[in-house]
C-alpha cells in the first residue's frame, strides 16, 4: 500500500493512498461535523457540513466523497467554512418540523449535536413547516417524514448491508421524500426483513421503533461499520 | 435577524439605596410569560437557593411568578421573555419589552424556535395564516358538544396569522434554548450578567435545544 502526503490546516499527514479527505481530517486530529456520513456505508457528500477548502480550487469540497491526493493543502474551519456550517445546520432546522420537546430522538439526535457544534443557539431562517405525513403502516418501526433530513443512510445501510433495498429517494427539489418500495406504505413492502438497520442509523427520530416515545430512542449508529469489517475483514466485536 | 444592537435603550438609573445613599443599583430583572407552557418558569423556579442570592443583587420588577405588577416598568437590565408570539396581545408586550429593556433573553424553545406553540402553522391555509384553521380544529372539529368559536372583542387576544419566534418580531441579545432549560443552564446564563458580563452559550449544556 503506498502512502499520500497532504497538509490539514498546516499540518502535514501521511495516510494510505485512495482514501478520502475525510480520513486526512482524521489523521490530523481535526473534527468536523457529520450528519450524511457514517462509517461502514459509501458517502454520498448530502448534507454538506463536511466541505472543506482545498487549496488551488475555488470550489469548496466534501470531505467524505473527495478522494486525497498526493501533496494537496485543506483547511477545514475557516471562518467562511464555519459560517457555512452553521448556515447548513439552521437550514435543516427550518426546512423540515423539527420539534426537539416531543421527538423520539430527544437527547440521543445527530441533529441536536452538530447544531451545537457549529454554536447553533437558533435559526436566522423562517421555518417552512411543510406538509409531511407519518407513515406508521409497519408492524414494528415508522417513518416520520416531518424529522427527516435526506441524509440517505436508510437508503444506503438496506442497499448495501442489508441487501434488501426497500428505500430510495423519490421527487425533486423541495419535494424530496423518502419512499418505500415502488412508494408504498411501508408495511406492505415485501422486500423489508424487518431487520431495524434503517432505525439504527437514522441520525434524527424520522425512523424508529414504535414502542419508543420521547427521548426513547437509542442510538446503533456503529453497526454498519461493525457489520462492514465482519464481513470484509473478518474481525469480529469481540477479537 | 441577526443580534441586535442592544445599544439604543437607555441603562436603568441608579435608585437610592435603603439609606439614602448612591449605593450600586439593584439589576432591574424582569420575566414575561407569552405562547408557552410556563415550564421555563417552573425551571427558573428551581434555581432554589440561588434565588436568594439573585434577589440580593437582582430587584424583579415584572414577572408573572415573582411580584404581582401588572404593567411593564420602564428601564429594565435584564428581561427573559418565554414563549412563542401567538396573539396580539404577545406582541403587544413583546414590543414594549424591547422598548423598555436593556437586554431581552429568548427564554427556551417557544420562544427560540416557536416550538410546540408553532405547531398550528402546519394548519395553514393557501394565505399562510393558520389563525382560522386552529380554532375551528379545537372549537369546532373535536367539540364533543356546544360546538363555537370563542368571540369576545378586547376581552380574548385574537391570534396572529402565524406563531412566531421571538426574534422575527424583536430584536433579542441572548438566546436561551431548552425545554425547559435546566435551572443550572439558567443560572448559568444569569451569573455573569449580574457580575457586568457576557455569558458564553456554547457547548451542549449551554445551547443543546429539547
Amino acid at each position: 500500500m503506498s502512502v499520500i502526503t497532504l497538509s490539514v490546516n498546516g499540518k502535514e499527514v501521511a495516510i494510505p493512498e485512495g482514501v478520502s479527505l475525510l480520513e486526512a481530517t482524521r489523521a490530523a486530529g481535526v473534527d468536523i461535523p457529520l450528519l450524511c456520513h457514517l462509517d461502514g456505508l459509501e458517502p454520498v457528500g448530502a448534507c454538506r457540513l463536511c466541505l472543506v477548502e482545498v487549496e488551488g480550487s475555488n470550489r469548496l469540497m466534501p470531505a467524505c466523497t473527495t478522494a486525497a491526493s498526493e501533496g494537496m493543502a485543506i483547511h477545514t474551519h475557516t471562518h467562511q467554512l464555519l459560517d457555512y456550517r452553521r448556515m447548513a445546520v439552521e437550514l435543516f432546522f427550518a426546512e423540515g418540523n423539527h420539534i426537539c420537546a416531543f421527538c423520539v430522538a430527544n437527547g440521543n439526535c445527530e441533529l441536536q449535536n452538530v447544531a451545537v457544534q457549529v454554536g447553533m443557539d437558533h435559526s436566522r431562517f423562517p421555518y417552512q413547516y411543510p406538509q409531511r405525513v407519518v407513515d406508521a403502516s409497519h408492524p414494528l418501526f415508522a417513518i416520520d417524514h416531518n424529522r427527516c433530513i435526506l441524509c440517505t443512510r436508510c437508503v444506503r445501510v438496506c442497499d448495501e448491508i442489508e441487501g434488501a433495498h426497500v428505500w430510495d429517494v423519490g421527487s425533486r427539489g423541495s419535494h424530496c421524500h423518502i419512499v418505500a418500495g415502488l412508494d408504498q406504505p411501508w408495511g406492505e413492502v415485501e422486500a423489508c426483513t424487518n431487520c431495524g438497520k434503517c432505525v439504527d442509523v437514522c441520525p434524527t427520530g424520522a425512523i424508529f421503533h414504535k414502542e419508543d416515545t420521547t427521548a426513547e430512542k437509542l442510538r446503533h449508529s456503529d453497526r454498519p461499520a461493525l457489520l462492514k469489517a465482519a464481513r470484509d475483514e473478518h474481525v469480529w466485536r469481540n477479537q | 435577524m441577526t443580534t441586535p444592537d442592544p445599544s439604543t435603550p437607555e441603562p436603568a438609573a441608579p435608585e437610592p439605596s435603603a439609606a439614602g445613599l448612591p449605593d450600586r443599583p439593584k439589576l432591574r430583572l424582569a420575566t414575561v410569560w407569552l405562547a408557552g407552557c410556563s415550564g421555563c418558569h417552573m425551571s427558573f423556579l428551581d434555581l432554589d437557593e440561588f434565588l436568594f442570592d439573585l434577589a440580593a443583587v437582582a430587584d424583579v420588577v415584572f414577572s408573572p411568578v415573582g411580584i404581582d405588577t401588572k404593567t411593564y416598568p420602564e428601564n429594565v437590565d435584564v428581561c427573559l421573555v418565554e414563549g412563542a408570539v401567538a396573539n396580539v396581545d404577545n406582541l403587544e408586550l413583546a414590543r414594549i419589552v424591547r422598548q423598555r429593556t436593556r437586554l431581552v433573553i429568548s427564554f427556551g424553545d417557544c420562544a427560540v424556535t416557536a416550538n410546540v406553540p408553532g405547531l398550528r402553522n402546519l394548519l395553514a391555509s393557501a394565505d399562510g395564516s393558520s389563525q382560522q384553521a386552529v380554532l375551528e380544529r379545537g372549537y369546532l372539529e373535536l367539540a364533543d358538544t356546544g360546538a363555537q368559536l370563542p368571540f369576545a372583542p378586547g376581552i380574548v387576544p385574537e391570534l396572529l396569522p402565524r406563531v412566531l419566534p421571538l426574534h422575527e418580531v424583536i430584536a433579542v441579545d441572548l438566546f436561551l434554548p431548552g425545554c425547559p432549560p435546566s435551572a443550572q443552564r439558567i443560572k448559568e446564563a444569569i451569573a455573569p450578567l449580574l457580575a457586568g458580563e457576557r455569558p458564553v452559550m456554547e457547548g451542549a449544556e449551554m445551547i443543546r435545544f429539547g
